[in-house]
């Protein structure tokens, strides 16, 4: 998948710090030396395209709710159903398989504790698996997005 | 109504931050749109978002790229056993690697041994072995107990959503 210079120049300067004020993508448009219309039609290109998720907020999540990282040791025989399962949950965000005995891997979401530990509950009642709830204790390096452009340090 | 113009009031800004987690609409003036929604005025919208902001409520707030589609296929979460004493500065260097994305502390528990959770993300699964090498050569971690997990299909990939109802 190809991204013109354009493009990657965009998704590498407003990963972070987009501009909060009336008319923030034509703020943008100034620092790109483009105008206002070519800023929104590339974002919605990137969103049709599903290059891009959404432009807006990553939550620092301890401030907005709680979270936990949770595994699943399921068999392979259940693991399509099992994943499933677990996608339909509302709080359940970034749900993948991993090379490892524990191979269903997911993120939790929610306003409180308690109800992460409800579903945490659930899921164990349902699955009758023993899941692994590995809540974040400190963080070293949180989510910076991915830089395309300028000094990509990505291992190619 | 209690509050005052360019405030908004507690159920209006539950109501904004169920918006804003799905991402801000790609027109002119998103916060008018959004204001009207709230049935609440830009500037109010505008003046809230700020303090968000400023309070550490958002970790970064922009494009949200999704890595797959940008053929960054190999995602590998680097998993160590480091000493309590030694954690911190461990997860601190690693932190200033190239390619280490995410560098978590988290709980040992009875069937899993692991403290230090490393994301690595790169082009190929290849590649991204070699990166983790270096990585455990260059700070003498070789002699920990680690593993390596790649992700091999992605069956769910989206934001957080906190806006919800409460369980029972």
């Amino acid at each position: 998948m190809l991204l013109d210079e354009f493009t990657k120049k965009l998704i590498d300067l407003y990963q972070h710090h987009l501009p909060i004020c009336s008319e923030p993508y034509k703020e943008m448009a100034k620092i790109m030396g483009c105008s206002e219309t070519e800023i929104l039609s590339c974002l919605q290109k990137l969103q049709e395209r599903e290059i891009i998720s959404r432009v807006g907020p990553v939550f620092a999540h301890e401030k907005r709710g709680a979270s936990t990282l949770v595994a699943l040791a399921v068999p392979a025989e259940d693991l399509e159903k099992i994943a499933a399962y677990i996608n339909t949950l509302p709080e359940v965000n970034h749900n993948y398989q991993r090379t490892h005995l524990y191979n269903l891997w997911f993120v939790l979401t929610a306003p409180s504790q308690a109800h992460i530990d409800y579903v945490l509950h659930q899921i164990s009642e349902k699955t009758g698996l023993d899941p692994l709830d590995l809540p974040m204790i400190k963080p070293y390096k949180i989510d910076l997005g991915f830089a395309l452009y300028h000094n990509s340090r990505m291992p190619i | 109504m209690m509050n005052q113009k360019n405030t908004l009031s507690q159920k209006q800004q539950e109501a904004l931050l169920a918006i804003i987690e799905l991402g801000i609409p790609l027109v002119s003036r998103p916060y008018l749109e959004i204001a009207q929604q709230i049935e609440s005025d830009e500037q109010a919208v505008i003046n809230q978002m700020q303090e968000w902001g400023h309070t550490g409520l958002f970790r970064r707030f922009g494009i949200v790229v999704k890595h797959r589609s940008l053929g960054i296929r190999a995602n590998c979460m680097l998993v160590l056993n480091i000493p309590d004493q030694l954690i911190d500065q461990v997860g601190n260097r690693l932190s200033e690697e190239d390619g280490i994305n995410l560098c978590y502390q988290r709980p040992r528990r009875a069937q899993w041994p692991y403290n230090l959770f490393c994301m690595i993300h790169g082009r190929s699964q290849e590649a991204v072995i070699t990166r983790i090498q270096e990585i455990l050569k260059i700070h003498y971690l070789e002699k920990y107990p680690h593993d390596t997990l790649f992700s091999i299909k992605a069956f769910k990939q989206r934001g957080a959503r906190y806006s919800m109802p409460e369980v029972r």
